[in-house]
C-alpha cells in the first residue's frame, strides 16, 4: 500500500496519540508557521498550493483565507466537521484517527487569520469524537501548543468543540454559524458573506476537516511538493469516500484526476457479484447521476471534468455506485426523502417542494402513480431549481431531475396500469 | 453623481432612491407592487418566502476604468444573473435594470404561490383575515387558480393553539414568514416566540411563562400576512369587509397612538353598533404603526353592564332615576347658591373640549379647578417642551435623551419602542432611575440614584456641576454637555405630587440653563398617567397637595371621569364632608355611589374631541360608536349648566369649543378640526390596498394631528415658578418604606373592565430586596398587612435581588391609594 498523507495512520500506526504524532514531525509545520512566517506567508503558501475547499464547492482555501478584512476584529475560525452528505464518512476517519493532523490544520488556520479562538462543529453523532478531541485540546494546551503566547510568541489561541444536534443543513456553513451561535440552525441570507460578518458578526474563516488536514502537509512540505499530486486546477490529494454496489467500500487516498475506473475498479475492486454498473454519485444526495458509461469510466475525478462533462460537481467526493439492479426511481424517491427530512423549512420552494415531491415519489414508489404524476414530479422539481434560499434546495432536485432525465424507463415500469376511458 | 440618490429603472420607470434603498421599496416608490410575504418594511429582510422574485440585470464594470462598459449605441452593458434575486433583500445600485412584469417572474411568482398553498387550508370563508388576507390576494393576482396538489394529501395541523391567552395560532395557516417572530425579535425586543422544528414540521412557538408574554403581541397579527395569527379578542368574532373604521386616538398613556375602532351592527346585541377591534393607525410621528395590547384590548369598558345611562338625583337617601332638566336645573341651583367654593375634580381621560368647558364654569362661579393626578409640571413643559418639527421616530446621533424616574417600557410603551430605537440609530440614551428597567440595555449611560435622590441626581448634570464626578456620572454628564439636542423625559418613579413637581421644575431649570429650549428636538417631556393630563394643564387645571382638606371643605364638589372615593378612603371621607356633590361619569363607581347628583356622560369613542398628547400633539378623535341612553357628552353636559347660570357655553360642537380654545391659549392659536384632519403621504407607505406589504394597519386618512408650540418656541418670556420646596423622602425608624411605581396593567377603573387582560393586571404586591425582607422577617409569597393612614391593606410579598435595600415597591393603581413614597407600618398577617 502506497504512503498515505491524509489517512496517515494507515502509514504509522497510533499517530491518534500525541507523542507518536509529534515524534513524526507534528506541530512542526505549526511551529514553523507561528514562529518563522507572517500570517500573510502563510495565506500566500495556501494560495501557492492551490488548495481548493474539500468540504463540496471546491473553493480556493487560501482566497478564502485571504478575503478577512483587517480593519475588523476579532477573527473566528471554524471547522466544518458536520459530515452529513450521505456516502461522505472521509472527515469522521481522520477526526478518529488521525485528530492532531486536523488540529495542527486549524492551528494554521487560525494563525494565518490571526483568530485567537476557533471553534469545531461537529455533527451532533459525533459525540464521541467530540470527547475525544477534547482530550486532545488538552493535552495541546497542557503541552503548551494551544493557549497564551504559543511558544513564546504573543500569539494565542484556544480551541473549542461544538455540537449540533442532527441536522443536515447545518453543515451549510451560515446554518452552521446559527446553530454554533445557539440558534436554530436556518442558513442566513448572503451577502454578508461569512469572511465578513460570520460568527457573531465577526469575519470568519469556516474549512472542512479534510481541508484543514491539508495545511500542515502544506505548510510543512510546501506548495510545490502538494501540486506533485492532483491535476493543475485541482491540486493534491482528495479522499474518495467509496460506498454503494461495490466490493470493496471505504476510504480512499487519492491524487485528483484519477478516473472512476481506478477508483471503483482498481481499489473498490468492482461491482458485487459481477452486475453490470448502472450509474454514479459523485457527490453524495447532492449528486446530478451519472450514467456509467465506459467513457464516464475514464473520466478524470476533479472539480472542473466531471461537471463540464455530465453537469455533475464532484462536490464531497462521495462515490456512491449504483449497479443494474438499483432502479432509479427508487433511488429519487430516497433522495428525496432524505431532502424532505432535512429541510429546515426558511425558504418556501424547498419547505414545501421537497414535501410535494416526496408524495409524488411515494406514489410513484406505491405503484399508484399515473404517467401524469412523472411529468409533474419533474415540473414540481423544476420549479423548485433556481428559487431556493441555499445550496440545500437546489441539491434536493439534482438526483430526481437527473434519473428522469437518464433513466425516465425506471420510473414508468412503476407506474399503474392505465385504463382507457 | 450630484446628488446621493441611486438611479435605476424598473419596468422601464426611472427611479432614484438613497443609496441603500432595497429594491422592493423602489419599486413601491415607483408605484409597482412587487408581492411579499417575508419582508416588511419596518422588520430587516429575510428573503425566506421566495415571492419578490425578479429579474435583475446590473451594467458591466470595467474593472480597470471604473467605467461602465457601453455597446455601440453607448448604453450600458447589461449583465442579467442567470436566477432570479430576491428584490426584498437586494438593494439598489446605480444603473440597474429590474424587471418585474416579465413572464419569467409571472411563472415564478405562480409556481412559489403554488407552493405555499400546497400547504394551506382551504378555510378561507371562516378565516378571520379573509377578505384582508395579502395570500388571498396575491393569489387572486398571481396564482395558478387551480392545484395540481392533491387534496386528500394535505398535511392537517392544529388550529386552535394558544400561544398565550390573547394570541392564537392556526398552524395550518402559517406560511412560516418569520415575520412574527422577527417584530418580536427586532422591533419589541420581547424574544418570546420562536421557529421550532424544520421543514414543513416548522412552527411557531411560545418560549416564555406566560405564553407569549408581550406587551406588544397584539401587532404581530396585524403583520402576519394570512390568518395564522388572531387575537383571542377579534377571533370569529366578525368579517373584514362588515367592518367600519371610525378614526381615534388611544386613550390609556400620554403616547397618542393614532388607532382605529373597527365597529359594526350585532345582531346579538339587538342590531347596535359595537366595536369588534381596535387597530393601529399608521402616524409616523407617534406610534408609526403600532400600539400596544393595552390599547388594543381595552376598550371593552364601553359595552360594560355597569355603564350609567340616566340622570339620577339622590332622593332620600337613595339615587333615583331623572331627567335632564331636573338634575341639570338642581345643579344649577346649588352652584349659584354655593358657586364659590365649588371644587371642580378633573380627571385626565377627558378632552380638552370637555375641560375647556369645565373650566371656564368653574373659573366664572369662582370655584377651583383641580386635576386628579399624582404628577406636576405641565405648566412647565407647556413653556418648555418639545416644540414643533421634533420627531421621536428620526433622533440620531448627536441627541441627548435624558430618562428620569420612569420606567417607560410600563408608562409610554410606545415611546419606550421609540426612544430605543433612537438609541439605536444613535442618540445617546442617558438612563437615571432607582432600579434596573428595561430601557436600561440600550442607554449609553446608566446612572442609579437611591429613592429619593432624582433631584441630587439630575443636579450633577448643572453647567456649573463641579469636575470631580464619579463614574458613570462623569462621562454621562460630558456626553450631555456636548450634545447639540437635549430632550429630558420624566416619569413618576417613585415619586408623588410634590417629588413630581420638584423634579419637573429642575428638569425645566436644567435645560434653560443649557439653553435646550424652543428649538426642535429639545425640551421636556413627562411620561403623564393619562391619556390628556396636558391638555387638563393647557386648559387651566392642576393637582394640588390637600386634596381631600380641599374636597372636604367644598360646598359643591363637581367630580368628572374620575373616581377619588373608590381609589382612596381618604378622599371618600373628604367627600362625605363635603358640601353637594355632582359626579359625571360613565360607569358606576364608588364616587358615583355618593353623588347628589349623578350625570352620565359619554365614552370618548361615542362623540368627537381632541387629546393633547404627552409630547404636546394635539389630535383629534372622532366617534366610533353611537352613544348609549340618555347620555350627553362631557362638554355638552357642561355647557348645559353654564347655560342655567346664564353664560353661554357652545353644547353642540367640539370644533367651535377647539376655536375657543385657540383663542385664548396661544399654544392653540393656529388649531382648528381642520388642521388636525390634514395628512400627507408617509414612509414607507401602508395602508388598505397595500395589505401584503405592510399588514392590516390602517392608512392614516382622518388627521396626523399638529405639534403645538411652547413658550419657548414663541419666544415669549418664560414664567418659571420658584422652585418648591424640596420634598423630605420618608424614613422612619421601625417602619418601611414603601415607593409607588406605574404598571401598564394596572387596575385603573377602565382596565378592570377587560376580562382579556384579567390574568395579566397587577396584584397588590410589595417587592423588596431580599435582605429588606429578611430584616422585616417577611419571606416570598407571604402575605403581609401594610397600614396606610391606619387602613390596613393585604399585601403579597416578593422578591427581586435587583432592587435597592431598605425599601419596597408598590405598583399604582392596585386598590391600595400609596401614590407618594410612605413610611409604612408593615406587619406580617396573622
Amino acid at each position: 500500500m502506497s504512503e498515505h498523507y491524509l489517512l496517515r495512520h494507515r502509514s504509522v500506526p497510533h499517530i491518534d496519540r500525541l507523542d507518536v504524532y509529534r515524534s513524526q514531525g507534528g506541530f512542526e509545520a505549526f511551529h514553523k508557521a507561528v514562529t518563522s512566517l507572517k500570517p500573510g506567508e502563510v495565506i500566500e503558501e495556501i494560495k501557492k498550493s492551490g488548495l481548493r475547499g474539500r468540504g463540496g464547492a471546491g473553493f480556493p482555501t487560501g482566497t478564502k483565507w485571504g478575503f478577512l478584512p483587517n480593519t475588523l476584529w476579532p477573527h473566528y475560525v471554524v471547522a466544518n466537521a458536520d459530515e452529513s452528505e450521505p456516502g461522505t464518512f472521509k472527515d469522521h476517519e481522520i477526526l478518529e484517527s488521525n485528530p492532531f493532523q486536523f488540529l495542527e490544520g486549524l492551528m494554521i488556520a487560525a494563525y494565518a487569520v490571526q483568530a485567537q479562538r476557533a471553534y469545531i462543529y461537529l455533527r451532533g453523532e459525533f459525540w464521541q469524537l467530540a470527547q475525544a478531541l477534547d482530550q486532545r485540546i488538552a493535552q495541546l494546551e497542557a503541552d503548551g501548543l494551544l493557549g497564551e503566547d504559543i511558544f513564546g510568541t504573543d500569539y494565542s489561541l484556544r480551541l473549542f468543540t461544538h455540537l449540533g444536534a442532527g441536522a443536515y443543513i447545518c453543515g451549510e456553513e451560515t446554518a452552521l454559524l446559527e446553530s454554533l451561535e445557539g440558534k436554530l440552525g436556518q442558513p442566513r441570507l448572503r451577502p454578508p458573506f461569512p469572511a465578513t460578518a460570520g460568527l457573531y458578526n465577526s469575519p470568519t474563516v469556516i474549512n472542512n476537516v479534510e481541508t484543514l488536514t491539508n495545511v500542515p502537509l502544506i505548510i510543512g512540505r510546501g506548495a510545490d511538493w502538494f501540486r506533485s499530486f492532483g491535476t493543475d486546477k485541482s491540486p493534491g490529494l482528495k479522499i474518495f469516500s467509496l460506498s454503494g454496489c461495490v466490493n470493496r467500500p471505504g476510504n480512499y487516498e487519492l491524487p485528483l484526476g484519477c478516473t472512476f475506473r481506478e477508483l471503483i475498479y482498481d481499489h473498490g475492486g468492482g461491482i458485487v457479484q459481477d452486475h453490470a454498473i448502472k450509474a454514479i454519485m459523485a457527490a453524495g444526495a447532492s449528486s446530478v447521476l451519472i450514467a456509467a458509461t465506459p467513457e464516464a469510466l475514464e473520466t478524470p475525478m476533479d472539480y472542473e471534468t466531471t461537471l463540464e462533462k455530465f453537469g455533475a460537481p464532484l462536490g464531497s467526493a462521495s462515490i456512491i455506485v449504483l449497479d443494474e439492479t438499483v432502479n432509479m426511481a427508487w433511488l429519487a424517491f430516497k433522495t428525496i426523502g432524505f431532502f424532505k427530512h432535512e429541510s429546515c423549512g426558511k425558504c418556501t420552494p424547498c419547505r414545501e417542494g421537497t414535501f410535494w415531491m416526496n408524495q409524488i415519489a411515494t406514489r410513484i414508489m406505491r405503484g399508484k402513480a399515473t404517467r401524469a404524476d412523472i411529468h409533474l414530479l419533474e415540473n414540481v422539481a423544476q420549479q423548485i431549481q433556481g428559487k431556493c434560499l441555499c445550496a440545500l434546495g437546489e441539491f434536493s432536485i439534482m438526483a430526481v431531475l437527473s434519473s428522469l432525465k437518464l433513466f425516465a424507463k425506471d420510473f414508468e415500469q412503476l407506474i399503474k396500469v392505465e385504463h382507457d376511458g | 453623481m450630484t446628488d446621493k440618490l441611486v438611479h435605476l429603472t424598473i419596468d422601464n420607470i426611472p427611479v432614484s432612491v438613497p443609496p441603500d434603498t432595497l429594491v422592493v421599496d423602489a419599486a413601491k416608490q415607483a408605484g409597482i407592487n412587487i408581492p411579499v410575504f417575508c419582508y416588511h418594511p419596518k422588520l430587516h429582510p429575510v428573503g425566506m418566502c421566495r415571492m419578490c422574485l425578479v429579474e435583475i440585470g446590473r451594467p458591466l464594470l470595467d474593472r480597470a476604468s471604473g467605467e461602465f462598459v457601453r455597446d455601440a449605441d453607448g448604453a450600458p452593458k447589461l449583465q442579467f444573473s442567470p436566477k432570479l434575486e430576491t428584490a426584498c433583500t437586494t438593494p439598489v445600485t446605480e444603473g440597474m435594470v429590474v424587471i418585474t412584469n416579465s413572464q419569467k417572474v409571472a411563472d415564478a411568482r405562480r409556481e412559489v404561490l403554488e407552493f405555499i398553498l400546497t400547504s394551506h387550508p382551504l378555510d378561507c370563508p371562516i378565516c378571520d383575515k379573509g377578505g384582508e388576507c395579502p395570500l388571498q390576494n396575491l393569489t387572486m393576482e398571481h396564482g395558478p387558480g387551480q392545484s395540481r396538489f392533491l387534496f386528500d394529501e394535505k398535511m392537517h395541523l392544529d388550529k386552535h393553539v394558544p400561544l398565550g391567552e390573547l394570541i392564537y395560532l392556526d398552524r395550518e395557516r402559517c406560511i412560516q414568514c418569520g415575520r412574527c417572530v422577527r417584530f418580536q425579535n427586532e422591533v419589541a425586543d420581547d424574544p418570546v416566540i420562536a421557529f421550532s422544528q424544520r421543514g414543513r414540521a416548522l412552527e411557531i412557538i411560545t418560549q416564555s411563562t406566560p405564553g407569549f408574554d408581550s406587551i406588544f403581541s397584539g401587532n404581530t397579527t396585524d403583520i402576519c400576512p394570512v390568518g395564522a395569527l388572531t387575537t383571542a379578542d377579534f377571533r370569529f368574532a366578525a368579517r373584514p369587509w362588515e367592518l367600519k373604521a371610525a378614526a381615534s386616538i388611544c386613550q390609556h398613556c400620554a403616547v397618542g397612538c393614532n388607532i382605529v375602532f373597527n365597529v359594526r351592527r350585532e345582531a346579538l346585541q339587538g342590531g347596535r353598533m359595537v366595536i369588534k377591534r381596535v387597530m393601529p393607525r399608521q402616524n409616523e410621528q407617534v406610534n408609526e404603526i403600532w400600539i400596544c395590547d393595552k390599547g388594543r384590548f381595552a376598550y371593552h369598558y364601553v359595552e360594560s353592564p355597569q355603564r350609567l345611562t340616566q340622570p339620577m338625583i339622590r332622593k332620600d337617601g337613595a339615587l333615583i332615576e331623572a331627567e335632564w332638566d331636573e338634575a341639570l336645573d338642581l345643579v344649577a341651583k346649588k352652584l349659584t347658591a354655593y358657586g364659590a367654593s365649588l371644587v371642580t375634580l378633573a380627571g385626565g381621560r377627558l378632552s380638552n373640549e370637555d375641560l375647556f368647558n369645565l373650566y371656564s364654569l368653574t373659573h366664572t362661579q369662582g370655584g377651583q379647578a383641580v386635576l386628579y393626578s399624582y404628577m406636576a409640571g405641565g405648566d412647565l413643559t407647556a413653556q418648555v417642551g418639545i416644540p414643533p418639527q421634533t420627531d421621536l421616530g428620526k433622533l440620531g446621533a448627536g441627541c441627548v435623551i435624558l430618562v428620569i424616574a420612569c420606567d417607560l417600557h410600563e408608562e409610554a410603551p410606545l415611546w419606550w419602542l421609540r426612544i430605543k430605537a433612537a438609541a439605536q440609530r444613535g442618540a445617546s440614551l442617558i438612563v437615571l432611575n432607582p432600579r434596573t428597567t428595561r430601557l436600561d440595555r440600550y442607554a449609553r449611560h446608566v446612572i442609579r440614584y437611591e429613592y429619593g435622590a432624582e433631584l441630587a441626581a439630575l443636579s450633577a448634570f448643572q453647567p456649573q456641576s463641579r469636575g470631580d464626578l464619579p463614574e458613570p456620572v462623569r462621562s454621562a454628564v460630558k456626553t450631555f454637555q456636548e450634545a447639540e439636542n437635549v430632550i429630558i423625559l420624566y416619569g413618576s418613579e417613585g415619586l408623588g405630587l410634590q417629588e413630581s413637581k420638584a423634579l419637573a421644575h429642575a428638569c425645566a431649570g436644567l435645560l434653560i440653563k443649557t439653553y435646550h429650549i424652543g428649538r426642535s428636538n429639545n425640551g421636556l417631556v413627562a411620561a403623564w398617567h393619562n391619556a390628556n393630563l396636558q391638555g387638563a394643564w393647557d386648559m387651566g387645571f392642576s393637582p394640588i397637595n390637600n386634596l381631600a382638606e380641599t374636597l372636604s371643605k367644598a360646598g359643591v364638589t363637581y367630580v368628572v371621569a374620575t373616581d377619588p372615593a373608590g381609589d382612596d378612603p381618604q378622599l371618600a371621607e373628604a367627600l362625605q364632608h363635603s358640601g353637594f356633590l355632582v359626579v359625571q361619569d360613565i360607569l358606576m363607581t364608588e364616587t358615583v355611589k355618593m353623588a347628589d347628583v349623578f350625570l352620565p356622560a359619554q365614552a370618548y369613542m361615542e362623540r368627537g374631541g381632541s387629546y393633547t398628547s404627552g409630547e404636546r400633539r394635539l389630535q383629534r378623535f372622532y366617534p366610533a360608536v353611537p352613544p348609549p341612553g340618555n347620555t350627553l357628552p362631557d362638554f355638552a353636559i357642561t355647557a348645559r349648566i353654564s347655560q342655567r347660570l346664564g353664560r353661554t357655553a357652545e353644547e353642540q360642537s367640539p370644533a367651535r369649543i377647539l376655536l375657543q380654545i385657540a383663542a385664548t391659549n396661544p399654544a392653540y392659536a393656529e388649531m382648528d378640526y381642520q388642521l388636525l384632519a390634514q395628512v400627507h403621504e408617509q414612509q414607507p407607505l401602508m395602508g388598505r390596498h397595500d395589505l401584503y406589504y405592510g399588514g392590516t394597519t390602517y392608512e392614516n386618512r382622518q388627521g396626523l394631528g399638529a405639534h403645538l408650540s411652547t413658550a419657548a418656541s414663541r419666544v415669549e418670556p418664560l414664567n418659571i415658578p420658584d422652585a418648591p420646596p424640596p420634598p423630605v423622602f420618608p424614613v422612619q425608624e421601625g417602619l418601611l418604606t414603601v415607593v409607588p411605581t406605574t404598571r401598564l396593567y394596572d387596575r385603573g377603573s377602565l382596565l378592570i373592565h377587560s376580562n382579556l387582560l384579567h390574568q395579566r393586571l397587577a396584584h397588590p404586591t410589595l417587592t423588596m430586596h431580599p435582605k429588606t425582607a429578611e430584616a422585616y422577617q417577611l419571606s416570598r409569597g407571604q402575605t403581609a398587612v401594610m397600614l396606610l393612614e391606619k387602613t390596613p391593606y393585604r399585601v403579597e410579598i416578593d422578591l427581586d435581588e435587583d432592587l435597592p435595600h431598605g425599601i419596597a415597591l408598590l405598583p399604582r393603581s392596585v386598590g391600595i391609594p400609596l401614590n407618594a413614597p410612605q413610611a409604612v407600618k408593615l406587619r406580617p398577617e396573622s
